[in-house]
């Protein structure tokens, strides 16, 4: 039987990124190799909007999109921007690098050998 | 002259950006393939608001020559309709106007002659006053209410058009080469052609949705595309060979920059692509099916304005003091405190001062999980002021006094700042803000929008 242990997303996930959806929204995708992978990451539960809430210090209520999406081996997620985009005390004008904590969130997996 | 339009009909997109530049080679393989239409978007809100609230093109004018050039080369030999969306970034009248500069200057040193179409997008701000008390104006998504204030304080008000404006441009009278728009939702050229001659709306968007980022839906990622429109599906493949769209890369295209993968709301209704069809045709294009629209119960177009928000300037200086940097929070506020102080005739409100410490969290702010200091830091300490003279007043303030600054335990007491560029205080000129982005409801998806002919020669 193969170990199980917290595995950084990023090594599981073929895409993790975030980016302006507009100027008022970012939204963070997560993209998967297979559907194996996308259902295994799924079922561990891990993923939750009480996590997001947590990570990008936004409460439940307010997450736009939320969801695990079949039909493209994919999470979505939509957040209000901390900021209007481009605006005075701007850190990140395109969104671009606010997925870090999301890729850093560990995931039971099987140990690669 | 390109076939008749029966059962299929082929646009042409060879960048999701005007004024980016493509691959030539690409862009001709697309001509073989005799497409009924160019289309190619110019917009985009993701550079900031600078361009609303400054009139400022995303662009320079000799990218746009130079990409306009090789575009109306083609219109001119294969006498197909080429269209442009939202002149200039934001699709002002200003840069509608300044697009018909440069096509007319390319015809004149060319000789070529075009019939161009000019459609315009700045929202009288009279209307959107009545339109507001009307309650016919509503915040698009986490945005605050619109009020009478910040309509007058934007520099410009837009809206994006929907297909019927470029229907009515392509139709009004006979044998338009050029249409040139000002703000648009990005996929309304592509529908409006397809639509016009008489194909599915909803695939109709569905493929203007996907070929307004040119090949981004490919394989590596990419810039040209061609779309096969035909009665109950369409098909899509990137012009560069070493290319290819997959079922995969083309159905999880429109998760890219958007609300929720599968409804995509836009002027006049909401695509809905949750029951769509990928299926892989050849190694390179995919098949899409089963796309739907839903008009709703009224039409809305998205207004978009920013306004100014005073002058901005910076300093940039690295830290590699460890004493230092562990009291970097308390020998900031202290610095800032004693500026404040120093400019106590200023109102307090009226100023801004916003350190950027990266090495520390300088992206993501609060949300940075990392909470341990790197060795070395690089400070942006951002001021916004009234005028740029006071902005950089307080950031040479700001700059020194850091420079300088006692703190517990120092032992460097030559400075405390590395500062790589001259000059130490940096304007950085007007700051921007968005401050229109609202729903309103139309009587009507082509009054806003108004429509010129001229002969260009």
């Amino acid at each position: 039987m193969t170990a199980v242990v917290p595995t950084p997303l990023r090594d599981i996930a073929k895409v993790v990124r975030s980016k302006n959806a507009g100027p008022f929204e970012i939204t963070l995708d997560i993209i998967f190799k297979s559907r194996e992978d996308y259902e295994a990451v799924k079922k561990s539960g891990v993923i939750t909007k009480e996590l997001v809430s947590e990570l990008y210090n936004v409460p439940t209520q307010a997450i736009i999109t939320f969801g695990f999406f079949d039909l493209v081996n994919a999470v979505k997620i939509t957040l209000p921007r901390p900021r209007a985009q481009g605006g005075i005390g701007e850190t990140d004008m395109h969104a671009a690098q606010q997925h870090v904590p999301l890729q850093e969130i560990r995931i039971p997996w099987p140990a690669s050998s | 002259m390109s076939t008749p339009i029966n059962d299929e009909i082929r646009i042409l997109t060879p960048s999701g950006m005007l004024g980016y530049g493509f691959p030539l080679d690409h862009f001709e393989l697309g001509l073989a393939q005799q497409p009924h239409a160019i289309t190619i978007d110019s917009g985009s809100t993701d550079s900031g608001p600078q361009k609303l609230g400054l009139g400022e093109m995303t662009c320079s004018r000799e990218a746009y020559l130079k990409d306009l050039e090789v575009l109306l080369q083609a219109q001119h030999e294969a006498r197909i309709p080429l269209l442009i969306s939202s002149a200039g970034g934001d699709g002002s009248n200003l840069h509608v106007d300044a697009f018909r500069e440069m096509i007319a200057d390319i015809a004149g040193k060319r000789g070529w002659r075009f019939r161009l179409a000019k459609i315009y997008a700045d929202i009288d701000k009279d209307h959107i006053r009545r339109e507001l008390e009307a309650g016919r104006v509503e915040p698009l998504g986490p945005v605050p209410p619109l009020d009478l204030r910040e309509i007058d304080a934007a520099t410009v008000v837009v809206a994006q058009m929907g297909a019927e404006p470029f229907q009515k441009a392509l139709g009004e009278i006979e044998g338009v080469d050029v249409v040139v728009s000002g703000r648009a939702y990005d996929p309304s050229p592509t529908a409006a052609v397809a639509i016009r001659a008489g194909f599915d709306p909803a695939l109709a968007w569905h493929m203007g949705k996907i070929m307004e980022c040119g090949a981004l839906c490919a394989e590596p990622v990419g810039r040209s595309v061609i779309g096969y429109l035909r009665r109950d599906h369409f098909e899509i493949e990137p012009l560069n060979p070493a290319e290819r769209c997959t079922t995969a890369s083309v159905a999880a295209h429109t998760l890219y920059e958007k609300s929720h993968p599968f409804l995509l709301a836009g002027p006049g209704g909401t695509l809905d692509l949750s029951n769509c069809r990928y299926e892989q045709v050849t190694d390179r294009r995919v098949r899409v099916s089963g796309s739907r629209f839903d008009p709703g119960t009224r039409y809305t177009v998205k207004l978009e304005g920013a306004r100014t928000a005073g002058w901005r300037s910076i300093f940039i200086a690295g830290a590699r003091d460890p004493i230092f940097i562990r009291q970097i929070d308390s020998i900031l506020d202290k610095v800032i405190g004693q500026a404040r102080a120093y400019f106590g005739d200023v109102p307090a409100d009226t100023y801004r001062i916003i350190p950027h410490i990266y090495g520390r969290n300088g992206v993501m702010g609060d949300l940075e999980p990392v909470k341990t200091p790197a060795h070395e830091l690089c400070l942006i300490v951002e001021v916004a002021a009234a005028t740029q003279a006071l902005a950089t007043a307080i950031c040479g303030k700001l700059r020194t006094s850091l420079m300088h600054a006692p703190y517990p335990g120092r032992i460097a007491t030559a400075g405390n700042l590395a500062s790589p560029f001259t000059p130490l205080e940096i304007p950085l000129g007007q700051a921007c803000a968005f401050n229109v982005y609202h729903l309103m409801t139309v009587d009507s998806p082509t009054a806003l929008f108004p429509i010129e002919h001229e002969e260009i020669a």
